[in-house]
């Protein structure tokens, strides 16, 4: 789960990583009384968005005077702030962050993600501050500082202080970026993150150690235990389908094609979109309807599918394990019925009582199109998605 | 012969008393020689219990001194997936098989953390667990898919295993051991450790691995493979179609920064010498076409 910059730099704050100071706003009269209250002359606008890049899209303005304080407001809220991770249709803007400037000397690189071949956080710095860490990796991948932290010890000071030297931030300022990247890494644990930029982290004109943006992503299996987190969720920025598909706990992800994917199991569900594509198709999603679907679940999943108006055929591909057979093709009958199904619908059902299975199919007097595999299945709903057109 | 388990294997069960637990134990149970394999529960609230004429002990070490058991398969909900297999790990049971999806991924940092330099092994988490068909089934796939043969399976997903086997058994050609490893980010054995076994299980004549995008396990095991495997070894990746950044169901599938993904895995594997197919249902017709020369 993601969270916008002020709330990143809320959590930052409360393990004593120093942001300049803040509020955030979602009108342009809330930005001026912000700017009036924090002071100073110089104010920085910036777009509240989950996605990175806004700088580069328009979405981040320093202005100058309240004058420009209301203007740039008026200009970024609501606008659609394309960058590179939003896609071409951009993300809406909904909130601001009025920060007061600050007086950058130098700009770094800090980051944490899981390390999956070391099994453990994975501190990365760099001397690129601005800088995708992506590039950084491609470019001048020995411009980049990795410790790997031992789950126990935490992030030990000795190893914090050498990488605060590796990435050129002077000594005078070492104490406090040792206490960033401490305090990056307690917040990065005791939150259940899965990653977590400071992006850039900035030395100020003088010497201070100042963290001026701040990205984080959630593990999703551990917000259970961290409701502050959940109360920060922004649904505006997650795509309605997933939202939906997450209330009856059905794994959605939207894509761009015309065909519809309907399959128990994360990989099979890859592999049943690789195989669409493989025969000339493009999948309209990703659906994992998981170990246990029952009625309803399907009945839900046929419902998200058939949002999409660029829907042209529905490919069901189940392997039933555990998951019965005949239980999903009732499912199928049922959710066809309720739903009024207006694509081609191609089922392909293995395991489990498949016969018994294919039988319901067959006896409902659907228009339901068999397939005898998973080839077959693929070829049959790309032929109807083809027609369709 | 097959790897990690045969019909002579006693296993515990870690959250047999709670729904999952019941199911699949009824299930396991009844599965080739299963009846002689599962031979304790665990449920510190239920000792001296039974469910199913199984016992029930008050942990993995008092279930392993009574019963001699070396391996547990573990159920418990994901707040308290992590502690158990600690405690697994803390009996030194030889295999721990974690089928639980959803556990939090500092939980198993921490966990992963504690094994170094133990004795047990880990399969999963999130993971179908592990079969050697007609001898013991442990965890949650379909026994009877399976057909007793000389083809190793090795998986990071589940139904895509039972795909691959599906496909296989059809074709005539059976099973040694099938391995779901799991596709957390941080689990236990990795492709490279599976294929190390099937390359040394002299029952094992060739076999299928199926990855997926996310990490570099497969492109670690591929340059293995090309150095060391004795016998072929058959290739499918999921999600060439995937786009990058999203995470489909597996917490590992996610591509990040050009790292993981389909292409990259399956042109290692294809220079490794491994026979690779882009069709996921081709997996057993490829392994025919192997096997037939």
């Amino acid at each position: 789960m993601k969270i916008h910059e002020y709330q990143g730099k809320e959590i930052l704050r409360e393990f004593g990583v120093p942001t300049p100071r803040g509020v955030a706003c979602f009108s342009a009269d809330e930005a001026l009384t912000a700017a009036q209250q924090l002071g100073g002359k110089v104010w920085v606008v910036k777009a509240q968005i989950h996605a990175g890049g806004r700088g580069k899209g328009g979405g981040v303005k320093v202005a100058k005077s309240l004058d420009e304080v209301i203007q740039f407001a008026r200009q970024i809220l609501g606008m659609q702030l394309v960058t590179h991770q939003t896609g071409p249709a951009g993300q809406q803007v909904r909130r601001l962050l009025i920060e007061e400037g600050a007086a950058i000397a130098k700009e770094f690189y800090v980051g944490m993600v899981v390390d999956r071949v070391a099994q453990r956080v994975a501190l990365l710095a760099s001397s690129e501050g601005g800088m995708e860490i992506e590039e950084v990796a491609k470019n001048a991948p020995e411009k980049i500082h990795t410790v790997r932290i031992d789950p126990v010890a935490g992030l030990n000071a000795n190893e914090a202080s050498e990488v605060v030297r590796a990435i050129g931030i002077p000594d005078v300022a070492n104490a406090e970026a040792v206490q960033v990247l401490q305090g990056l890494y307690r917040a990065f644990v005791e939150k259940d993150a899965m990653l977590a930029e400071i992006n850039p982290l900035i030395l100020t004109a003088d010497n201070r150690v100042v963290a001026l943006d701040a990205k984080f992503n959630f593990d999703s299996n551990a917000l259970y235990r961290h409701s502050e987190i959940v109360a920060m969720r922004d649904l505006d920025e997650e795509d309605p389908a997933e939202i939906e598909a997450s209330k009856f706990d059905l794994s959605y992800i939207s894509l761009d094609g015309d065909i519809g994917c309907l399959v128990n199991g994360a990989g099979l569900a890859m592999a049943t979109m690789d195989i669409i594509k493989l025969y000339g198709g493009s999948p309209a999603n990703f659906l994992d309807v998981g170990g246990g679907a029952t009625t309803e679940k399907v009945t839900e999943a046929f419902k998200l599918m058939l949002k999409n108006p660029h829907l042209k055929a529905i490919l069901v591909n189940i392997f039933g394990g555990i998951m019965k057979c005949d239980v999903i093709a009732e499912g199928v009958v049922a959710a066809a019925r309720q739903v009024h199904l207006t694509v081609p619908l191609v089922v392909r059902l293995e395991g489990t009582n498949v016969d018994l299975g294919k039988k319901i199919l067959a006896d409902s007097g659907l228009p339901i199109i068999s397939g005898n595999d998973m080839a077959d299945a693929a070829q049959k709903v790309v032929a109807a998605a083809k027609e369709a057109i | 012969m097959s790897i990690l388990i045969n019909k002579d294997t006693l296993v515990i069960t870690q959250g047999m008393t709670g729904k999952v637990g019941q199911f699949h134990t009824q299930q396991c149970k009844a599965y080739a020689n299963g009846a002689n394999c599962f031979v304790a529960g665990v449920n510190p609230k239920k000792a001296g219990e039974e469910f199913e004429g199984i016992p029930v002990y008050a942990s993995v070490r008092d279930a392993k001194q009574a019963t001699g058991a070396t391996v547990s398969v573990i159920y418990v909900p994901p707040s308290g997936a992590a502690a158990a297999i600690d405690e697994a790990v803390e009996a030194e049971l030889d295999l721990v098989i974690c089928i639980t999806e959803g556990i939090p991924v500092h939980d198993m940092i921490k966990t992963r953390y504690k094994m170094q330099g133990k004795k047990t092994l880990l399969i999963g988490p999130n993971c179908p667990g592990l079969i050697t068909p007609d001898e013991i089934k442990i965890g949650i796939m379909p026994g009877h898919i399976h057909k007793k043969g000389r083809i190793g399976v090795v998986s990071r997903s589940g139904t895509l295993t039972y795909e691959a086997v599906g496909q296989l058994s059809a074709l005539g050609y059976g099973q040694s051991s099938c391995v779901g490893i799991g596709g957390d980010p941080i689990n236990g054995l990795k492709h490279i450790d599976v294929l190390r076994m099937f390359n040394d299980d002299p029952e094992t004549d060739a076999v299928v691995m199926v990855g997926e995008i996310g990490g570099n396990d497969e492109e670690t095991c591929a340059r293995w493979i090309k150095d060391n495997m004795q016998k072929p070894v058959v290739g499918f990746i999921a999600g060439i179609t995937a786009p990058p950044g999203k995470r489909m169901g597996h917490a590992g599938a996610i591509i990040s920064g050009g790292q993981g993904g389909a292409e990259d895995k399956l042109s290692v594997m294809e220079e490794s010498g491994i026979f690779i197919t882009r069709n996921p249902a081709e997996m057993g017709r490829t392994m025919q076409k192997v096997l037939k020369g």
